[in-house]
């Protein structure tokens, strides 16, 4: 009886949430969680119909789950992901063409070569260090300024760092290296880089976080999360190592195949808009639209000169070898030797 | 000559009840049985679904960074296991056969552990022995991130179930073999271990089992603070939700599902002999006052009792602290989870419905089953049969089980695909996951009954379902009040099983306690933890108010005779 009663009201619900004119998207994302209310916000009231469903992990989740997904996919749109993630669906056709309304006002840098595009760029975020300085105080330790100085012995267990696995964070610090050093030299300052490893996590922005908190003195991070923990309060210097910092594009992506292809398109098209890259603004220094960006508060100085060169072609190609190498290298040890 | 057989003539009650008993024998198969046996083929196909034998097991084996866990796993739950029950036996002993006061109060905090997800005993130990602990001098130097955080975080959440078991097990106790062993004058020590510890010897098997499957298949404490140390859990997890490499998810599943199954069997051989221990002639052994043993006692207790509330406490306060260690100033913007991931209030409001469903319909099931496992008088080999599967779920480790439900309910030809990513999907996981203790309940109390009711009414041509009703439902409310607070408490705790099953709209309280510690967002996960605590805490309450209520209502005939 009373599972009758249960069962009846889970199906009133159900049809409740039928009789709903809204359409409802999943948009699977890699955004941080603390910006997705604000873009749920903005989309919606531009866009009353809509209904933004996010799925929200790490980049390497996220990617993992949508090759999972390939035969049945569960999402309608990718949005917020890394380029280098979704460079690797589209190229196994994951993806539907589409030129969202105004795409041709976005720098042509970070949209898709092919026309109409697979997928468009919305913003760069960059690699960053973030220190806590009361902790380096108390352990005298110096500020590092480039990345060789982590591989240091004081910087011993004081370093925490995300796997490149989980994280899209941990990928484009890879990524950068290799590109910025070539194999060798990257793989040997990995290896020195380990060494000093308190802990690899499973986001990019714990270990900012960590430091903010004085768990780790330092965390190898991103520059939005450590801006964020320093207006918050917290006692971190944001760092953008001298040899150059790696970085990826935020890009959005249609599923081939979804439903809701019309509201999908609608999704696109604001994101490419004046509003949508002033809100993307934000927390990013550098967008896809041109001559909005202004600066962000917090952020290390002169970021935008210290981003790399980045081949997102070679990063997509090798992206599977190279984390493999890197679990093979990293993941199975378990705590790094004192 | 030989007489005739009689076979009995099969009444509607007959036909009844053996039809319910196979409805109930294939709802198990189909929420237990089928997912798991799918389970167990994943492991020998690749991601396409080929058959390729032991070639994920060859691999498993041959790619250390993986099977370096079962040695972690097995001597981090030992070391965990033999803490427990040492600490276990010890308090036990205190309340069961000692004069200490405040025995009430002091069973009462030891029980305070299972209201909370397993999650939080390691978020407060980043707290209190993390870099920026409170207490970390007390670790010598040595890092809270690995076995030592594991270990400590194991013992406080399985230490009142490793009591419970050892309590029981010490409760009763037969004096004349004290009598006879002062008489014939053993020492103290002697006594003990001839007496007292030979006595609960099939408690502490018990015991010693139940802790070490539990701690050896958990993966929220490693999970938190685990650090670089990879456990069979842990790598579950990994495996599945990180690469989505199911396969490989399988075969470490059933790596798992070993020693949880030698567990099983060992346990069910001691709990039967504990049962038969004790004869009628026995006199019931009470302690006498001995100011120096119930000073020792009382200290020891009191100890323990102390960082069980020290743990919790450093927990709730955490989850008030504005930003840990540099402003410790009381805020209560982590309980404003929208910044973070897990899915928000929502996910405690899902959390709380999961509960209400799983306790509803969870004892429904079970106590019906039960009845009909116990009562039915046909179909002998289909009750047993039935009875065994109702014991499967104690030997399946919850994450193995939520992998399993994604085999079985997502396959799509499965025609109770619709259920996936549904909340009735988590409710059916958890009901499975948590059923034999539930069915051991509701059939401990059955039993209890007189069955001359059953006879009286089938004389009477009474149908089964009246007496059902009338009779043997009031007569056992106590019970399924037990079993619908049990459900509730460990649906609202439980990670395991469910953190492979939810979707978008059913994110869960538990999960979003392991999400937000993932993103480093540890004290709104703590503030999270609490509120489960918080909340079970109060639904104990209810709990126990109703049950005197009830008490007094309906089993007065448990008084009469006395």
């Amino acid at each position: 009886m009373k599972f009758a009663t249960v069962f009846g009201v889970l199906l009133l619900a159900g049809v409740a949430f039928a009789a709903q004119a809204r359409t409802e998207l999943i948009v699977y994302t890699a955004v941080e969680a603390d910006e997705l209310a604000k873009f749920k916000q903005a989309i919606e009231a531009d866009h009353p119909d809509l209904d933004i469903k996010w799925v929200r992990d790490s980049t390497g989740i996220i990617t993992a789950k949508l090759l999972a997904e390939k035969a049945n996919p569960q999402a309608d749109v990718v949005w917020g992901l890394a380029v280098t993630g979704l460079k690797l669906l589209a190229d196994q056709g994951y993806f539907q063409s589409y030129a969202p309304k105004g795409v041709e006002t976005l720098d042509p840098q970070y949209v898709d070569k092919a026309n109409p595009p697979q997928w468009v760029g919305q913003r760069a975020w960059v690699a960053s260090l973030c220190l806590n300085t009361v902790e380096a105080e108390k352990l005298k330790l110096p500020t590092p300024t480039s990345w060789q100085d982590l591989t240091k012995p004081e910087f011993k267990g004081k370093v925490v760092m995300p796997n490149p696995n989980s994280s899209g964070t941990g990928f484009l610090d890879v990524s950068a290296w290799i590109q910025m050093w070539g194999e060798e030299k990257a793989w040997k300052y990995m290896d020195g880089l380990h060494e000093n490893i308190a802990q690899y996590t499973h986001s990019g922005s714990k270990p900012c976080k960590m430091a903010a908190a004085g768990e780790v003195p330092v965390g190898i991070s991103f520059a939005y999360r450590g801006a964020q923990e320093k207006s918050k309060g917290a006692p971190v210097e944001v760092i953008a190592p001298k040899e150059g910092v790696g970085w990826d594009l935020e890009s959005f992506a249609i599923v081939k195949g979804t439903k809701k292809l019309e509201a999908a398109k609608q999704l696109a098209d604001w994101s490419v808009t004046r509003k949508a890259n002033e809100l993307y603004n934000e927390g990013y220094a550098v967008v896809a639209m041109p001559g909005v960006a202004k600066p962000v508060p917090n952020y290390p100085a002169g970021i935008a000169e210290k981003m790399i060169k980045n081949d997102f072609e070679w990063a997509a190609k090798h992206r599977e070898a190279v984390l493999a190498e890197w679990a093979k290298r990293y993941d199975g040890k378990s705590e790094p030797k004192k | 000559m030989v007489a005739p057989r009689v076979r009995p003539r099969l009444g509607r009650d007959e036909w009844l009840m053996g039809g319910g008993l196979l409805v109930l024998a294939l709802y198990l198969a189909i929420t237990l049985l089928v997912p798991l046996a799918l389970m167990l083929t994943k492991s020998v196909q690749d991601r396409e679904g080929a058959f390729v034998g032991l070639a994920n097991f060859a691999q498993y084996f041959t790619n250390p960074a993986l099977s370096g866990a079962i040695g972690n796993s097995l001597w981090v739950s030992a070391l965990a296991t033999a803490i427990t029950i040492a600490l276990a036996f010890g308090y036990a002993y205190a309340l069961n056969r000692s004069c200490i006061p405040f025995k009430g109060f002091f069973r009462l905090v030891a029980m305070l552990p299972l209201l909370a997800p397993s999650l939080l005993s390691a978020i407060a130990l980043v707290y209190l022995f993390g870099n920026q602990g409170a207490l970390k001098g007390w670790l010598f130097g040595e890092s809270i991130y690995g076995p030592i955080g594991i270990v400590i975080g194991s013992v406080f959440w399985t230490f009142p179930h490793a009591l419970i078991i050892i309590s029981t097990a010490l409760a009763t106790a037969d004096a004349r073999l004290y009598e006879a062993s002062e008489s014939l004058g053993a020492s103290r020590w002697r006594t003990f271990t001839v007496v007292t510890l030979s006595g609960a010897r099939y408690g502490l098997i018990s015991a010693l089992f139940v802790v070490f499957t539990l701690v050896i298949t958990d993966f929220g404490v490693p999970k938190v603070v685990g650090g670089q140390f990879n456990m069979l859990a842990t790598d579950i997890y990994k495996q599945v939700v990180g690469q989505q490499n199911f396969q490989m998810g399988a075969v470490v599943s059933l790596l798992l599902l070993l020693p949880a199954v030698l567990a099983f069997f060992v346990e069910r051989w001691a709990q039967r002999r504990q049962i038969s221990s004790l004869s009628s002639r026995a006199v019931p052994y009470r302690p006498k006052p001995s100011p120096v043993r119930d000073l020792a006692l009382l200290g020891f207790v009191g100890l323990v009792a102390l960082v069980i509330l020290g743990i919790l406490g450093m927990a709730a306060f955490a989850s008030f602290a504005k930003l840990w260690p540099y402003n410790l100033s009381l805020t209560l913007s982590h309980y404003d989870f929208s910044n973070a991931d897990g899915g928000s209030w929502a996910s405690y409001g899902n959390s709380i419905r999961l509960a209400l469903y799983t306790a509803v319909s969870g004892s429904l099931v079970v106590f019906v089953g039960a009845y009909l496992v116990e009562k039915t008088r046909v179909a002998k080999p289909l009750r047993t049969a039935t009875h065994l599967l109702a014991l499967i779920p104690m030997a399946v480790p919850g994450m193995v089980l939520g992998l399993a439900y994604i085999f079985f309910f997502n396959a799509p030809g499965n025609p109770l695909n619709f259920l996936y990513g549904t909340m009735a999907i988590l409710v059916l996981a958890t009901i499975a996951h948590f059923y034999t203790v539930s069915h051991l309940t509701a059939l401990t109390a059955l039993k209890q009954l007189d069955p001359e009711f059953e006879s009286v009414s089938a004389a009477l041509k009474t149908p089964f379902y009246r007496t059902f009703w009338r009779v043997t439902t009031p007569m056992c409310l106590p019970a399924i009040l037990d079993i619908a607070i049990y459900f509730f408490i460990n649906a609202m705790t439980t990670v395991s099983a469910v953190v492979f099953l939810y979707a978008p709209h059913t994110t869960l309280a538990s999960v979003a306690v392991l999400n937000m510690d993932d993103a480093g967002d540890t004290a709104p996960a703590a503030a999270m933890a609490m509120l489960i605590v918080y909340t079970s805490a109060g639904v104990r309450l209810l709990h126990a108010w109703l049950s005197r209520w009830l008490l007094r209502r309906t089993q007065a005939w448990r008084l009469q005779g006395r």
